[in-house]
């Protein structure tokens, strides 16, 4: 029986087989095409308003009056801007040192608790913290913490966004942090500790900065993440369309911005092309900050196969 | 004592005092939710429609917004891994591990998981505009597709990449094209399959953001997919937005079912990780 | 009638179009007993490897290789580490062009026909090389699925068929009194030594007409290795067999003809008794002296 005569079966199975991956592919690069065709969608979307007023005074200005036709996005741009800004600031130290104490000083079975409650809590609905959020951070900021420092808070403020948002971003800071420490090989730490390094200087001097890239994408993934993050800030973080002036004043996201007005969008001209641009910007921003940290995070892995 | 040891003492201290706030985190907001949802829980909830009078403390459930979600999720979660099984079987079997397409397309898809539902909201809301089409369960299922795609192509994909090459190999080697091989990849996937799909309806059944402009929201349950169709989510958002506070009271029983939901995907998730592993070759 | 002929493995049953052989012997009670003189391997054939060269990454890893491979024998391809053995096997069966950036130049002929000539047809070429692999890889599924696999994939589905073939191999494989309680369960909990012997049922199962065995007893006890040897030496009276070892025991033992290879280059080839009592080479004489490993 010859090997180069092909038979009838096997040339309809390799036929197959060549079809079946010409699909495959085309559903692959299908899928990759939405990516760009999220961003164009609603670039095309926010032309109306470019035509009306430069991208730098729309990003500029403070005023948001749709009704008027001012489109001042600065408040919603630095209301993002604090609450991830609060989020992260409290975020990093305790993701950082739970991860450490994870990898380095904790006994394995440690870890058997603690990834199910990340689990949980990566797993729990934006809404859920929402409702967290004003059943115990909100009462606690206005009713225990505020007064120390200001005369009246209602509690929905810049900080208990900052809180609940930080609380959604810590399973996914803490089991990348992990992911990184793990990758480090064991006799890089036994070499710091044989020159007679306590764990804690082998930890500063030897993994932080062996890792620092990784956790710098992983903190910029997080970030990513925080900025997009909807309902729960929504929720909680009072949505006044200010410039806020302390952690205790309310502020007002863009994600907010874009579900809260969803509805009477279509009845003010340039509304909706307002919007849409806040989600074009949401989108480049998140989008750009994937790429880098991505691309950091598969060199990592890649250097350590 | 030296410097460098009180400075350890103090880290290790930190160390478990974070590890327990994180304990404590999740314990607070379990408790918090179970305890008010609890309150309000009735069989009503999740057995009858919202009656007259609903929005203002009157009878009825959940039911529209139970079955709702349902119907978003399932279908959305069908349709999902009926695109991304094709295409992490081909990242993984027809392209090499150092492949160009398959770097991109991670990468890719990487950032599509990284994009906040709410962008995709915007986005199927702008082509439902586009295409006249009205807020509706369909709008819902293509947009919570588009959200989960990702989620299912990444964290299969993550196992597939751990699939041993002696197991294709050993198929190849009895004859079978790289189509063939589908059969073995599968099974040895399963697992992860498994828990993808959990993790997918997880992130499905809890996202507000996306199904707040496409699919809408109704006391009915939806009939045709051309009808708007309630979700769980949002009727904690809407009804915790009312001032009167049995309506409110509601709010917190639905973040009890969805809650309740989603810890038991959760746990199924890690018991299948752990234990599902029958015909896997290690 | 007390046994009837049973035509299930004449090949065109099987797989169309080759030679007439004979099949197994069903008795009245519907059991059935292998036919001793079940396939007599009338084909000859042969692998001749001329002037192959394979890189991989740009790397020479074979260099101007040519080779003759004789039917119906063991042949042992030894060498110390690293020097291309294992290659060279994956260009029997062209599963080196799953590897990433490789290229090959040169022909390997089976019977005549050029492996790599551009039409070839890959899948065939594969059933007809069966492989066994260094740690025994079962597919996941069970114990039956594993057997049945091959050949459904070549288009055999009736279930009927399909029991005689597992049955078949599995004894063949010595396997099955061990296992043929428990087809249905999952072949991953088998032994070591029985998953190889499984595997090894598995590849004869879609009737290749080589073996190609790649350090196949080196992940195995010293009691599963010898059963294999003692398999090899059964099948060669029907298979040629392509055997890379690193031990030379083995290769004392049951070599028929022997392959030395040193850093992708073929040193010596030749009869095994040749070889081992006279090598003509120096590196060769090193080698068999125990000089280097």
């Amino acid at each position: 029986m010859s090997f180069k005569s092909i038979t009838a079966t096997s040339r309809w199975r390799i036929f197959k087989d060549r079809t079946a991956g010409g699909i495959m592919l085309t559903l692959t690069l299908l899928s990759i095409c939405l990516v760009i065709l999220v961003g164009f969608g609603l670039y095309l979307k926010s032309i109306p308003i470019f035509q009306e007023k430069s991208l730098w005074e729309l990003l500029t200005t403070p005023h948001w009056k749709p009704l008027k036709g001012d489109f001042g996005f600065l408040p919603f741009i630095m209301g993002t801007v604090w609450v991830t800004g609060i989020a992260i600031l409290w975020t990093l130290p305790v993701s950082l040192l739970t991860a450490i104490f994870l990898t380095e000083n904790a006994r394995p079975q440690m870890k058997k608790f603690v990834f199910p409650a990340l689990d949980i809590l990566a797993a729990l609905p934006s809404v859920v913290y929402g409702v967290w959020g004003i059943l115990v951070v909100v009462p606690w900021i206005s009713d225990k913490l505020a007064p120390h420092f200001v005369e009246y808070s209602t509690g929905y403020t810049a900080l208990a966004g900052g809180i609940v948002l930080g609380i959604m971003i810590l399973p996914l800071l803490i089991s990348l942090f992990v992911e990184i420490f793990s990758s480090v090989p064991k006799e890089l730490r036994e070499a710091s500790l044989s020159l007679g390094a306590t764990k804690w200087q082998t930890t500063k001097r030897v993994l932080l900065r062996r890792t620092a890239p990784g956790i710098f994408a992983a903190v910029i993934l997080s970030v990513s993440r925080a900025l997009g993050e909807t309902m729960a800030v929504l929720m909680v973080c009072g949505n006044i369309a200010k410039i806020p002036d302390s952690v205790f004043d309310g502020c007002y996201p863009l994600p907010a911005l874009i579900a809260n007005n969803y509805g009477e969008m279509l009845s003010v001209p340039l509304y909706e092309s307002a919007l849409m641009l806040a989600a074009f910007i949401l989108f480049v921003v998140v989008f750009l900050f994937n790429v880098v940290s991505r691309i950091i995070l598969y060199r990592i892995e890649k250097s350590f196969q | 004592m030296k410097l460098k040891f009180i400075e350890e003492k103090i880290f290790k201290v930190l160390m478990i005092l974070s590890t327990l706030f994180v304990f404590g985190v999740v314990a607070n907001i379990l408790y918090t939710v179970v305890k008010e949802g609890w309150a309000a829980m009735n069989w009503d909830m999740i057995t009858k429609l919202p009656g007259g009078g609903f929005y203002i403390g009157k009878e009825g459930g959940l039911l529209n917004a139970i079955v709702g979600s349902l119907y978003i999720v399932g279908a959305s979660t069908v349709l999902g891994l009926i695109i991304s099984i094709p295409v992490v079987f081909y990242l993984n079997v027809y392209r090499s591990r150092k492949s160009k397409v398959a770097y991109v397309a991670r990468l890719a898809f990487d950032i599509m998981f990284g994009i906040p539902s709410i962008v995709y909201g915007a986005f199927g809301f702008s082509i439902m505009v586009y295409l006249g089409l009205k807020t509706s369960l369909l709008g819902g299922i293509i947009v919570i597709t588009l959200l989960i795609i990702p989620i299912f192509i990444r964290s299969m994909d993550e196992v597939a990449r751990e699939l041993p090459k002696d197991i294709i190999d050993a198929s190849y080697s009895l004859g079978a094209t790289r189509l063939e091989t589908i059969k073995v990849v599968i099974r040895q996937i399963a697992p992860g399959i498994a828990t993808a799909t959990l993790l997918s309806i997880g992130r499905a059944i809890g996202d507000a953001a996306a199904v707040m402009f496409t699919a809408g929201y109704t006391d009915s349950i939806p009939t045709s997919l051309g009808q708007p169709a309630a979700t769980l989510p949002l009727a904690v958002f809407f009804q915790l937005s009312s001032p009167i506070e049995e309506v409110q009271q509601r709010a917190y029983a639905a973040a009890l079912i969805l809650t309740i939901i989603v810890l038991i995907l959760s746990l199924l998730g890690r018991f299948i990780t752990n234990r599902f592993s029958k015909n896997k070759v290690q | 009638m007390k046994n009837m002929l049973f035509g299930l493995f004449q090949k065109e049953n099987l797989f169309g179009g080759s030679p007439e052989k004979e099949g197994i012997i069903l008795n009245e009670d519907g059991t059935f007993l292998p036919n001793q003189k079940f396939y007599k391997n009338t084909e000859n054939s042969n692998i001749s490897v001329e002037g192959l060269d394979v890189y991989i990454q740009n790397q020479h890893i074979l260099k101007n290789i040519n080779l003759k491979i004789p039917d119906k024998q063991i042949t042992c391809i030894i060498g110390p580490s690293g020097c291309g053995k294992s290659t060279l096997l994956k260009t029997f069966n062209k599963l080196i062009d799953t590897t990433d950036g490789v290229r090959v130049e040169g022909k390997v002929l089976v019977s005549g026909e050029n492996l790599y000539s551009k039409h070839s047809d890959v899948t065939n070429i594969r059933r007809k090389m069966g492989l066994l692999s260094q740690r025994p890889c079962p597919l996941p599924m069970s114990i039956y699925d594993n057997i049945a696999y091959g050949c459904r994939i070549h288009g055999i589905r009736n279930k009927r068929k399909l029991n005689v073939i597992v049955e078949y191999y599995l004894r063949a494989a010595g396997l099955w009194d061990e296992v043929k309680d428990r087809l249905h369960t999952p072949a991953i909990r088998l032994s070591i030594g029985q998953q190889q012997r499984l595997c090894l049922a598995r590849g004869l199962a879609v009737e290749p007409q080589f073996i190609l065995a790649d350090e196949a007893t080196s992940a195995l006890d010293p009691i599963s290795s010898k059963t294999i040897e003692e398999l090899f030496v059964k099948l060669k009276e029907e298979y040629a067999i392509i055997l890379v070892t690193h031990t030379l025991r083995q290769a004392l033992r049951i070599a028929d003809y022997v392959v030395f290879m040193y850093l992708g280059e073929i040193i010596e080839a030749g009869p095994a008794q040749e070889i081992f009592k006279n090598p003509k080479k120096e590196l060769t004489q090193k080698y068999l002296s125990g000089a280097f490993s």
